[in-house]
């Protein structure tokens, strides 16, 4: 287990160094960062000045080593628009994203399980019929447009709940403030919540169906119901737990896309997270901004890969070294 | 208490497909007695898994039992709701299947999957169950039990979990083990140790066995008797040196013609030409008659019955060359 982990952060190191070069790569081909930074009136030798200052005349191999040791240190450099260190402006906005997804992501999980428990084991019901066929309109509708009806729906209609905004937050510490403690922060959460979760409900409802299925055909699940043990025993502690695997993979995955991907959700929210700085940097090509993004995306997907790796070995004890 | 464990009568089972429906059983009668091992034989398809399936109520749906009784202990069990079959499943009757590979659940020791058994059907604590759980083991055979009681599926091999799915099988304390084909998926010398473990046990407890294999190896190894089924029907059934030695049905002569002997120095195995009928297409009368050297107008037209053989105790044949009384 100890060498399976090692190994998996020595890939992941790689990984991490991989993109590391593309964020890099983004500064020396989107245009050049000089024009970016100077205005129109700056001389042709300010800018050399400026080209030798900030260290762009050495050798790519050289820059690029600086660019890692800087990003370590989280340091991506300052935000062309906002004059702010990056590193700042993502942390100011990385809580709002992070609780956004890990709420849609148990709002996922917990249902899209229960639902895909239901909907196996009650194959041919009409209510699970009737779940399986709503769920296609789940996988098959565009976040964005759902987000749009259920603002029109909640928000404009019933004005149940706040259409936009993250509410009113509470700062805990120096770097995390929520809207968990607020009620009007808990109402905002609850749209963007489902906006961003429903897909991958369906996806995990479909999956854990299809996996239990096939689980409750295996002749293990048959000796079982043969020795006369009891029904919630044989769907939950024998069939369930033997679906997991995949399920783990699958929304280990999920929660990565959750994260990377609520720039649209937020956008269509107005939620003030990392996806929406995204979204805002691409438009006025802020280049440190978007290569930090993508370092710390991709920074997300590696520890979430290392975690369901690790939970693998919880779950499956034929992957546990052998005792004997 | 009757001699008699376990009672089919005249059973049938149907799968409806969509424009037809298949009789997979066609009026199957048989008695288990207590203690005894009561072999099943026959090719693949002949329904000796599905009587099987069916005596324990665990028929694959749209399956079903259209017509006749299958009594334990004088009782009508193939009828009863979800909730009372189980309460007989594991501790009346108990089955062991063909692959152990896959018959365990990969991700529970078995001492979990063991004492989880026992305590469904024995009024034992955690502790007297686990307890219960190392003798079980012991008794099938593992070595070491109390310190591999712990251990994965995996971490065994394919004759020992064997043993295992037996120790589970045992758990509830059943009166009739249906073992379907326990020793197919082993290799041979393995194969024989089950069978021993399987035929101790069935003498120890008083349990009785049904058999279901087409290893007629392992049958006139194990069985007292043996039932021999062709096409969803019983074509004979007797004492197994009655079936072996001295068959009747020409479908079981021809069967017991196509094993090896080292014993008997034959140059050619006899082989029976054709093959069986498929369920949507077994012909009238005798479901052998396509097959059969010595058929005659009857087996046409007639279906026949188990009729006891002249001469021979305990031995019934569903053949008209046996029929006295048309003979006569």
């Amino acid at each position: 287990m100890l060498a399976m982990l090692i190994r998996r952060l020595l890939q992941s190191f790689v990984v991490m160094l991989v993109v590391a070069f593309i964020a890099f790569s983004l500064f020396q081909f989107v245009g050049d960062p000089i024009n970016n930074m100077v205005g129109q009136e700056a001389s042709a030798q300010d800018r050399a000045e400026l080209r030798e200052r900030l260290g762009l005349n050495d050798p790519i191999p050289i820059q690029f080593t600086r660019f890692v040791g800087n990003a370590i240190q989280g340091n991506f450099g300052m935000s062309y628009r906002m004059a702010r260190p990056v590193s700042d402006v993502i942390a100011e906005r990385l809580p709002a994203t992070l609780e956004l997804a890990m709420i849609s992501a148990f709002f996922a999980l917990s249902i899209g399980i229960g639902l895909g428990v239901y909907t196996a084991l009650k194959r041919s019901g009409v209510l699970s019929n009737f779940i399986m066929t709503v769920s296609l309109i789940g996988v098959s509708l565009p976040t964005f447009l759902i987000g749009i009806l259920l603002i029109y729906l909640f928000a404009v209609e019933l004005r149940w709940l706040p259409s936009f905004g993250r509410g009113q937050v509470v700062r805990v510490n120096d770097w995390w403030t929520t809207g968990l403690l607020t009620p009007s922060g808990r109402a905002s959460l609850i749209l963007p919540a489902i906006t961003l979760g429903l897909f991958q409900l369906t996806l995990i409802m479909r999956l854990v169906r299809a996996e239990m299925l096939e689980v409750l055909r295996t002749d293990y699940i048959k000796f079982a119901r043969a020795r006369g043990l009891a029904q919630r025993s044989i769907h939950f502690r024998h069939a369930l737990k033997n679906t997991l695997l995949p399920v783990i993979t699958i929304t280990g995955l999920q929660l990565g896309t959750i994260i990377a991907f609520a720039i649209i959700t937020e956008t269509v929210f107005q939620w003030p997270g990392v996806g929406l700085l995204f979204i805002n940097a691409i438009r006025f090509v802020d280049i440190p901004m978007m290569s930090a993004y993508l370092v710390l995306i991709a920074l997300v997907f590696v520890v979430i890969n290392l975690i369901v790796d690790v939970l693998y070995f919880v779950v499956d004890p034929r992957l546990r070294a052998t005792k004997h | 208490m009757s001699d008699v464990l376990l009672s089919i009568r005249d059973l049938v089972v149907e799968f409806p497909k969509r424009d037809k429906v298949l009789t997979a059983l066609d009026h199957i009668n048989f008695d288990v007695r207590r203690g005894e091992i009561l072999g099943m034989v026959g090719e693949s398809g002949a329904g000796k898994s599905l009587t099987g399936a069916a005596i324990i109520g665990l028929l694959e749906p749209p399956g079903h039992i259209a017509q006749g009784e299958i009594l334990l202990d004088g009782q009508r069990i193939d009828n009863l709701p979800y909730h009372k079959m189980r309460r007989i499943r594991g501790k009346k009757i108990a089955m062991i299947f063909q692959d152990p590979l896959t018959s365990l659940n990969p991700i529970l020791t078995i001492a979990e999957q063991l004492i989880e058994t026992i305590r469904t059907h024995l009024p034992l604590s955690e502790k007297e169950a686990r307890e219960r759980a190392v003798q079980l083991l012991e008794e099938v055979g593992i070595p070491a039990a109390r310190r591999r009681v712990d251990d994965y599926p995996h971490h065994f091999s394919g004759g020992m979990r064997q043993r295992v799915v037996i120790a589970l099988a045992l758990a509830g304390e059943p009166d009739l083990i249906i073992a379907d084909e326990p020793t197919t998926a082993l290799d041979v010398s393995v194969q024989a140790q089950i069978i021993d473990v399987l035929k101790k046990l069935c003498r120890d407890r008083g349990a009785s066995v049904i058999l279901v294999t087409h290893d007629m190896g392992v049958i006139a190894e194990a069985a007292d008797r043996v039932a021999v089924m062709y096409a969803g029907r019983l074509a004979e059934i007797g004492t197994v040196r009655q079936v072996v030695l001295d068959p009747h049905h020409p479908y079981t002569v021809g069967l017991m013609g196509s094993i090896p002997s080292l014993t008997h120095d034959i140059d050619r195995l006899t082989q029976i030409p054709g093959s069986m009928p498929r369920l949507d297409n077994i012909p009238k009368g005798c479901a052998f008659n396509p097959r059969c050297e010595r058929a005659f107008d009857r087996c046409y037209q007639e279906r026949p019955d188990l009729i006891a053989v002249e001469g021979s105790e305990d031995s019934q044949v569903a053949c008209w060359l046996f029929d006295q009384e048309a003979s006569a």
